[in-house]
């Protein structure tokens, strides 16, 4: 405890003349870097990162490189920061040629910065890089889980051994025995047989009957059990070309379906998302967070799939561009309506306004995809009994609905009520 | 017996692969289905891309370049064909809480749940730049910076409802801000 609490206080002391050093390096009297982190993750970070390029260079000791590469002092970077356009009209050599390196992205101009909050900034881009200690507990974890099914092997190696040895054990007594019978002219009984248990049943005509039904029962309810699961793929979870978890998208960032099924609203397909609509995030997302990881997939494993889609989307993630070499993703369709069945669902979920998760399950919770409903006719029209008709601001429905609900009696109409079961509905 | 019977109905399913089907000629479409792989098409993709040039119903051409000019033109000049009797907040809001809230907050103040996760940083808050109905719209329709477009998400009356509703969400945060 006592040297966990030394080793704490050398380290904030560390940290303190490390700080200490450096406003005195920059001649500022009290950057701040953990305001400067904030304004940094606040107005900056869309577009820069430390130490990778982004939109906008990597900006890690940017003031420091500055200086020692170009010749720049801070006052440049005040100019820049404020008003990056009127300092690249002014014809300044250096602001040109960042401008064009980064294909004439416009940096937004931050008037509002004082001159300490950008030192605060700075200070921020100063501070030498944290290697994360992940690796070692990662580390850790793996040789404790390999221990554990060592220990398990082991234990299980050891009953085996006794268990063989106990039946050799019993082998040789038995053999003993034997010997010893032998010896002293004592005979071992030998099992005696009487009427068959067989022969008794086979006479018995009700039991052979009874039998007989039982069996082809019995049978009859298996082959039945076999024919109607044909053509239903409950539970069908193909391996995807890009393990894409629905589980970290939907659940834990909590992403819309339809924001990247946004063809769902409008139109008969829930469209697959193009590839542009991963890059929406993925462009500055390409490594997942540790806490992303679980014991199933590391996250390596997960990097490892956002690297498939950059490499079939074409991006360089070093500069930040696109190849123009894409090749398509080859997703494995999983809810297939037959053809002759038709299904659209715009209907359902803007007209109906159904929740995707009616018909889909908790795809929220499902690392890997899977086909939640039956998708079978039954289950189709057991809804449409069910589930009323969502009239409320609709002029369509307006006429209709009073004439059926006048008709039947009742308050709400169902789908089924509304002609939801029609043949001519979804088979035509 | 009956365990084995169960056992070897239930080893058939396999859940990797498609189950098998009756008849399956009238399971499957004569016709192209989208995203189908057919040898007809380049690289086998059934999903096309519009032929350049070519402008799909319902579309109409958006003048403006996806370049810093082509911005400050549209800042400027680019104004909502929408009647104010034709802005449907309650849409807007729908759609806006859909495909931009994730990030830019559903106020609109830059605090959506990716950037509350610190997945993707330096949202800003619609307050803090002097944008417009044109610039707005601008970047939906081409994105900008880490932002991509959002033109294939949204038809064109979309993308105005929820140009109205930003403004509208700015307004609001203006009026905090004093």
């Amino acid at each position: 405890m006592f040297q966990h609490n030394m080793q704490k206080f050398s380290l904030t002391l560390l940290w303190l003349i490390f700080t200490l050093f450096f406003s005195s390096l920059t001649h500022a009297q009290d950057d701040d870097p953990i305001k400067g982190k904030a304004l940094f993750n606040a107005n900056c970070a869309a577009c820069h990162q430390l130490d990778k390029k982004m939109t906008g260079p990597a900006l890690r000791n940017v003031e420091t490189r500055l200086y020692e590469d170009e010749g720049l002092d801070r006052e440049w970077l005040y100019a820049w920061i404020r008003n990056s356009s009127a300092l690249i009209k002014s014809g300044d050599d250096y602001a040109n040629r960042i401008y064009n390196e980064y294909n004439g992205a416009a940096m937004t101009a931050y008037p509002q910065f004082s001159d300490q909050d950008i030192s605060n900034i700075l200070a921020y881009t100063a501070q030498e890089k944290v290697t994360p200690p992940a690796v070692a507990t990662v580390a850790t974890t793996q040789t404790s889980s390999n221990e554990d099914g060592f220990s398990k092997m082991l234990v299980l190696s050891a009953l085996a051994v006794l268990f063989t040895l106990l039946a050799l054990g019993l082998f040789l007594v038995n053999q003993t025995l034997r010997r010893f019978a032998n010896k002293n002219d004592i005979e071992v009984k030998k099992a005696v047989k009487g009427p068959s248990l067989w022969k008794a049943f086979v006479k018995n005509q009700f039991l052979m009957l009874v039998t007989a039904i039982i069996f082809l029962l019995s049978s009859a309810y298996f082959v039945y059990g076999y024919l109607m699961q044909i053509g239903i793929d409950q539970g069908y979870e193909p391996i995807q070309p890009i393990h894409y978890s629905h589980r970290i998208h939907s659940g834990d960032n909590g992403i819309d379906c339809k924001y990247c099924h946004s063809s769902a609203r409008v139109s008969k397909h829930s469209g697959i998302p193009s590839l542009n609509v991963c890059m929406n995030c993925h462009k500055s997302i390409y490594e997942v967070a540790e806490s992303t990881a679980t014991e199933e997939y590391s996250k390596e494993f997960y990097d490892g799939e956002i690297q498939k889609l950059y490499n079939a989307v074409g991006w360089d993630d070093e500069n930040q561009r696109y190849t123009g070499k894409t090749k398509p993703v080859k997703w494995i369709r999983i809810h297939n309506l037959p053809d002759f069945a038709y299904f659209n669902h715009s209907q359902h979920v803007s007209v109906a306004g159904i929740e995707c998760q009616t018909c889909h399950g908790p795809v929220e919770e499902m690392e890997i995809m899977y086909q939640h409903s039956p998708l079978t006719m039954g289950w189709c029209i057991n809804c449409h009994r069910e589930t009323n008709v969502k009239v409320e601001d609709n002029g369509y429905y307006e006429k209709i609905h009073k004439a059926l609900s006048e008709k039947y009696g009742v308050d709400k109409l169902t789908a089924a009520q509304m002609g939801g079961l029609e043949c001519g509905k979804c088979h035509y | 017996m009956l365990f084995l019977a169960l056992l070897l109905v239930s080893s058939c399913q396999n859940k990797r692969k498609p189950n098998y089907q009756y008849f399956p000629n009238m399971y499957e479409p004569v016709g192209y289905e989208a995203y189908g792989e057919y040898d007809v098409f380049p690289n086998g993709q059934e999903a096309l891309i519009p032929p350049e040039g070519t402008l799909a119903r319902g579309h109409s051409l958006y003048p403006y370049e996806n370049t810093n000019e082509g911005y400050d033109l549209a800042l400027l000049n680019l104004k909502s064909p929408l009647l104010t009797s034709a802005i449907d907040s309650k849409r807007g809001k729908e759609l806006y809480e859909i495909y931009c809230g994730i990030c830019h907050g559903n106020k609109g103040a830059g605090m959506g749940k990716l950037v509350k996760r610190e997945k993707i940083l330096g949202v800003p808050s619609y307050a803090d730049r002097p944008i417009t109905t044109g610039s707005i719209y601008h970047v939906i329709y081409y994105g900008k910076n880490s932002m991509g477009s959002y033109a294939n998400f949204l038809d064109e009356e979309e993308r105005w409802q929820v140009t109205a509703y930003v403004e509208a969400l700015r307004l609001e945060l203006l009026k905090d801000k004093e």
